[in-house]
């Protein structure tokens, strides 16, 4: 059945990308969403039957050599089960979504098609993700991870006329690679320690790993350390997390449907699937898990931080993907992976909703994305505006705390961020509060810069263009559609699965999908924090809320006024701390700077010049020779050198047996 | 097989179409051309087909040699062919890629008939070096190969082709030259220039003095000096790499194709044949070095690729790179290095053979490589727009195509040797998409906007049909490398195991003085 789930996406991005001609434009969106629904629904099915054991099967042999082995094979455990389900149900209703929204893409001219190549790179990604989550090894893992990144790619640089389109396309694959440059050497490491890069080899090694001590370059390092850490750096370019964070805001070049899919839902949250994939291998790795959890830390605060002050609507939710996968990585940086994969859940409903929700939007506001031209749209788009509100509510962590009914009561951003909070503060580590701290300040900043979204977009008075506004229509029913399935994920999806995810059933439900060191007992301990603790996310999200409401409902003008007394800070933000500035400044120009370099005074000057001045010797000879070649008599020449040759070997090789 | 001598024949049948093209085909007309055009296509295909025969009657669990060939030559000298796992594989290449090289040359203009004449030649003699089981042999095709390319680059060339094709011709010659001392000094050691019989001697690896200097690895050293130079001339490696660029930008698409798909490989051939089985103890002694100049290339080359303003040049330079990973998997000395070395060589010859035909096509319409002088062609030439994506993501070695398990192999073999050299090859990963998508992104993406490009036309029927066979090698050997892992495995299995022994025996040795 999982054979069927990973390959229909396939089978259908070959059909909309090679057959439309055939079949025209409407079948090839037919059948790529049909088939994404089919998967969806085995997917569900797969998701409740899901083996307590870890099971795998080959489809067939891939890379062999030596005592090296990796093959293409499908590995279905709990892990495995929820991304199947996250990934297929998105992109079903990702697909069709889009078959309204990107009907009439006014980017395209007349008798130009794109809507088929656009179904084949939808189906084509979902394939490579289903790749990267059923992998049994890192090999294929790797194969899924740069699929999605190939994906990503053609995705995001959809729109090829737009020069910032293919900038950004580019810079999302590269940053990319630099992650996966890490991946690749942690990968290299592995079979190096452990002669596999076969999960289950590894998993059962794993404790020795920590005894180990292995020389990466000119370090004895732990096994475990570096090999976790080397991971965790290819997660972090996936994943967008600090320092390779940068193309993910830019990636917003792409359509909207696949910024939901790709930029919010799936493809980014693959780092925290490695992390908790690995896990019984960074349960073995304290100061790895440590780095991951100040980044992760870091991460959700300085993503948070710059989505306060961004105008445009797609840039707001982008950075708040960002802010909100650093909260996973924090969760599994503690070593509480049920709370990482159990926020990644939720997050991808509430996620690509918000997202969908601006792209229906954009759509009514005829490709405007900029939010000071949005203004009391809520009457225009009244289904948007509430199922982006149930989104916020969800996303900013609305719920009852303190009272439970077995489950806690809230929306599902509610559940499962709160759980990280609580997870981060119950490690009891210098990094888990370091990292609690900026959790909390970052849920006050998410609670701010959502409902500023929706202060800006929908209340108050239309700032933009009259006559945009007055035509604003509400989207299609094939677009609302999607809109009401995810809102309904996005209240309930934390209340019903708490209890298997990182209640009282973890352990059923989770089967050996993720391990635990016998001392880690965080997850146990974050049901039992101080109440304080547990007010803190809720009143974080109460001031953010609350501050939001003064700034744009009540005092519109005191945003700007905030802006002008503090220009620095403002200016600080806005630029997004400038790290794009910066690695423009400290990688690309002096790369730039190097190659021409190289090229110049290396191939150029020193070897050629100094190959060239070597021939000088020669080069009476070779004027000779090169106005014979010009003469046009070269291949008389040519016989006689052939000639030469072998009277040369004959005489060496006569000669040599005389001797 | 039986006693079909089917090496000589697959070798010297493309000496026969050269022969009856110059011989009998007279004239200048249109018919003339025509006819050597399709005798030229004939007779590689015929040839590819006959080489098929030599894979399916191949058995790979046989170490040895195989199809094996004698007869006597000139004195002490015999003709002999035979091909292992590591040699069948790039014969087929060769005999595979040619068809595709003669039909992309379909509007040569001038001096057609000479043309055909001269690839029909490099064929035979590319052929025949991977074949030859006699050193003297190996050395005169490997020599000979030179002057058909010499031609190709100085007649049917571009505008500094006169400077380029004797940058090319006296580089590899002075390559050639330390080879054929070395090869004397071998006959004079062992009394034979039978390989097989090569590969079974120890050459002697006591330290010697020679004119005051204390030579540490003896007279193996020397020797592997001496085949050293001359393949990292024809690979090229760091720092003898600059004729390769010159040549590229100069040659026609054909010689281009030829020279990164095949003619570089004999560079690679000529490590696993003789560098590493022959002279085991001074590969290991110099290591190091050799993994120090390849990252060296894979790095530089990468770098300066960046900033090229040719297409073609920016190809040869990923070459370069490439390449950088085929020496360090081949000099890391085990099952991985080595199988993913060869395996990255026959992926190169479709990925590179791809890239330079693709550059071809735009070169074909437009007369002009300058990647400025494009730009989004995409709009016009979609089906070209999905070919050159292909192959730039191979080129950057993307998990599904083949350009990935051969990196991927030589990295893993390389760490294993020395995490250094992994970690350094491995920012070619990096840089190599950086390059290989800079260049698509300005070739094919942005708004179509120079008028001159307005008009421009898609792939014909006649390119397609050459590119789909490397189309599909790409993605079946990137879906399946054991198609041909397995052919080569067992072979390189049994070299690693005399290589290892050797070291071992030198080692104990080492230990009794």
């Amino acid at each position: 059945m999982v054979e069927i789930i990973l390959f229909a996406p396939l089978l259908g991005a070959l059909i909309a990308g090679f057959g439309w001609r055939i079949t025209g434009e409407k079948v090839a969106m037919y059948v790529t969403t049909g088939l994404l629904f089919l998967c969806a629904l085995l997917s569900w099915i797969a998701f409740f039957t899901t083996p307590e054991h870890a099971e795998a099967h080959t489809i067939f042999r891939w890379i062999e050599t030596g005592s090296f082995s990796a093959d293409w094979a499908v590995r279905v455990d709990r892990l495995t089960t929820v991304m199947l389900v996250v990934v297929t149900t998105v992109s079903a209703l990702v697909h069709l979504y889009s078959m309204g929204y990107m009907d009439h893409d006014p980017q395209w001219k007349e008798g130009e098609s794109y809507k088929p190549r656009f179904f084949a790179y939808l189906s084509f990604f979902t394939f490579a993700m289903l790749m990267l989550v059923t992998a049994d090894n890192l090999a294929q893992m790797f194969f899924g991870w740069e699929g999605v990144g190939v994906a990503s790619y053609l995705l995001i640089g959809f729109y090829y006329r737009k020069p910032s389109a293919g900038a950004a396309a580019m810079k999302a694959f590269i940053i990319n690679r630099v992650g996966d440059f890490g991946f690749l050497l942690g990968m290299l490491a592995l079979f190096f320690v452990t002669d596999s890069i076969q999960f289950d080899v590894i998993f059962d090694q794993a404790p020795e790993l920590a005894q180990q001590s292995i020389t990466f370059l000119s370090w004895d390092v732990s096994a475990a350390e570096i090999i976790g850490f080397l991971l965790f750096i290819g997660a972090m370019g996936k994943s967008a997390q600090l320092l390779l964070h940068t193309w993910l805001p830019d990636a917003m070049e792409g359509p909207t449907p696949v910024s939901a899919l790709i930029h919010a839902a799936t493809m980014v949250t693959a780092g925290v699937f490695l992390v908790c994939r690995m896990s019984p291998l960074y349960e073995f790795a304290p100061i790895a898990t440590g780095f991951i959890t100040v980044i992760g830390g870091l991460t959700a605060f300085f993503a948070a931080t710059v989505g306060l002050v961004q105008n445009d609507i797609k840039r707001v939710i982008a950075y708040s993907t960002c802010s909100q996968l650093g909260y996973m990585f924090a969760a599994a940086g503690v070593g509480v992976y049920q709370a990482a994969m159990f926020h990644l859940f939720t997050h991808a409903f509430f996620k690509a909703l918000l997202f969908l929700c601006a792209g229906s939007v954009i759509h009514a506001m005829h490709h405007e994305q900029d939010m000071r031209a949005y203004g009391g749209l809520r009457k225009k788009i009244p289904v948007t505006f509430w199922c982006m509100i149930l989104g916020t509510l969800a996303i900013t962590g609305v719920g009852i705390p303190l009272i439970s009914f077995g489950v806690p009561f809230g929306f599902a951003g509610f559940v499962s961020k709160d759980a990280i909070i609580e997870s981060t503060f119950a490690a009891h580590s210098a990094t888990g509060e370091f990292a609690f701290v900026l959790l909390v300040i970052a849920a006050l900043f998410t609670s701010f810069y959502s409902w500023r979204l929706i202060f800006m977009t929908f209340f108050g008075k239309p700032r933009g263009d009259h006559h945009t506004f007055e035509h604003a229509h509400e989207s299609p029913k094939v677009m609302l559609v999607p809109l009401l399935v995810l809102s309904v994920g996005a209240v309930l999806a934390g209340m019903i699965w708490y209890g298997g995810f990182i209640g009282h059933h973890w352990e059923e439900f989770w089967g050996e999908a993720i391990f635990q060191g016998a001392e880690n007992e965080v997850l146990h301990h974050s049901h039992d924090v101080p109440v304080w603790v547990k007010l803190m996310p809720f009143l974080a999200m109460l001031i953010g809320l609350v501050t939001a409401w003064a700034f744009y409902i009540r005092t519109p003008e005191l945003p700007g006024k905030l802006a002008k007394a503090h220009p620095a800070i403002y200016q600080f933000l806005l630029n997004k701390w400038y790290f794009d500035e910066l690695y423009a400044y400290i990688f690309v120009r002096p790369f730039r700077w190097l190659g021409r370099f190289l090229w110049n005074a290396g191939d150029r000057s020193t070897i050629d010049g100094g190959i060239n001045g070597f021939a000088m010797i020669f080069l009476p000879m070779l004027s000779r020779l090169a106005g014979r070649a010009q003469s046009g008599y070269v291949f008389h020449y040519a016989f006689a050198m052939i000639v030469g040759l072998i009277l040369i070997i004959t005489w060496f090789a006569v000669s040599g047996g005389a001797h | 097989m039986g006693s079909l001598p089917i090496l000589s024949i697959i070798t010297f049948l493309p000496l026969i179409g050269a022969a009856v093209l110059l011989l009998l085909l007279r004239g200048n007309d249109e018919m003339a051309v025509r006819n050597a055009k399709w005798l030229a296509l004939l007779t590689t295909l015929a040839t590819f087909v006959l080489s098929l025969a030599l894979l399916f009657g191949f058995d790979s669990a046989d170490t040895g040699f195989q199809f094996v060939e004698e007869a006597a030559w000139l004195g002490p000298l015999k003709y002999q062919m035979g091909v292992d796992g590591i040699s069948v594989l790039l014969v087929m290449l060769t005999t595979f890629l040619m068809p595709m090289v003669i039909a992309c040359s379909w509007h040569v203009e001038n001096r057609v008939k000479e043309y055909m004449i001269a690839f029909l030649v490099l064929e035979a003699l590319m052929v025949g070096v991977f074949c030859a089981l006699d050193v003297v042999l190996f050395y005169l095709f490997f020599e000979a190969s030179l002057i058909p390319m010499f031609l190709i680059i100085g007649i049917w060339g571009g505008k500094e082709k006169v400077y380029a094709s004797f940058k090319y011709f006296l580089y590899t010659l002075f390559g050639s030259v330390l080879m054929l001392i070395a090869i004397a000094a071998m006959y004079a050691d062992a009394g034979t220039t039978d390989i097989r019989l090569l590969l079974q001697h120890d050459f002697s690896h006591e330290p010697i003095d020679l004119w005051g200097w204390h030579i540490v690895g003896g007279v193996q050293l020397l020797m592997w000096w001496g085949f050293f130079v001359s393949f990292a001339v024809k690979m090229p490696m760091f720092p003898v790499h600059t004729w390769l660029a010159d040549a590229h930008v100069q040659a026609p698409t054909a010689g281009s194709v030829v020279l990164a798909a095949i003619l570089l490989k004999v560079g690679g051939y000529g490590f696993l044949r003789f560098c590493l089985p022959m002279f085991p103890v001074a590969s290991d002694m110099m290591q190091d070095f050799v993994f120090l100049l390849s990252v060296i290339a894979i790095v530089y080359a990468s770098l300066v690729a960046m900033v090229q303003e040719d297409m073609k040049k920016l190809i040869a330079y990923s070459s370069v790179a490439h390449m950088g990973f085929v020496t360090l998997g081949i000099f890391a000395g085990n099952q991985q290095g080595v199988d993913g070395s060869l395996f990255l060589m026959l992926s190169h010859g479709f990925i590179s053979g791809g890239l330079f035909l693709c550059v071809g096509v735009l070169y074909d319409r437009m007369h002009t490589r300058d990647i400025d002088a494009y730009g989004g062609l995409v709009i016009r030439m979609p089906v070209y727009a999905l070919t050159f994506m292909l192959f730039t993501l191979g080129n950057a070695g993307l998990p599904g195509t083949s350009g990935f398990v051969g990196e991927f192999l030589t990295l893993l073999g390389a760490y294993q040797a020395n995490s250094w050299a992994a970690f350094g090859a491995a920012t070619g990963v990096v840089l190599s998409a950086c390059y290989t998508l800079w260049l698509y992104r300005r070739v094919m993406f942005g708004d179509l906007i120079k008028q001159s490009l307005s008009q421009i036309t898609d792939m014909s029927t006649r390119e397609k049909a050459i590119f789909a066979p490397l189309i599909i090698a790409t993605i079946v050997l990137g879906v399946y490398p054991s198609l041909v892992i397995d052919i080569f495995g067992p072979s390189v299995t049994a070299l690693l195991h005399s290589y290892d022994t050797a070291l071992a025996d030198a080692a104990t040795q080492l230990a009794g003085n």
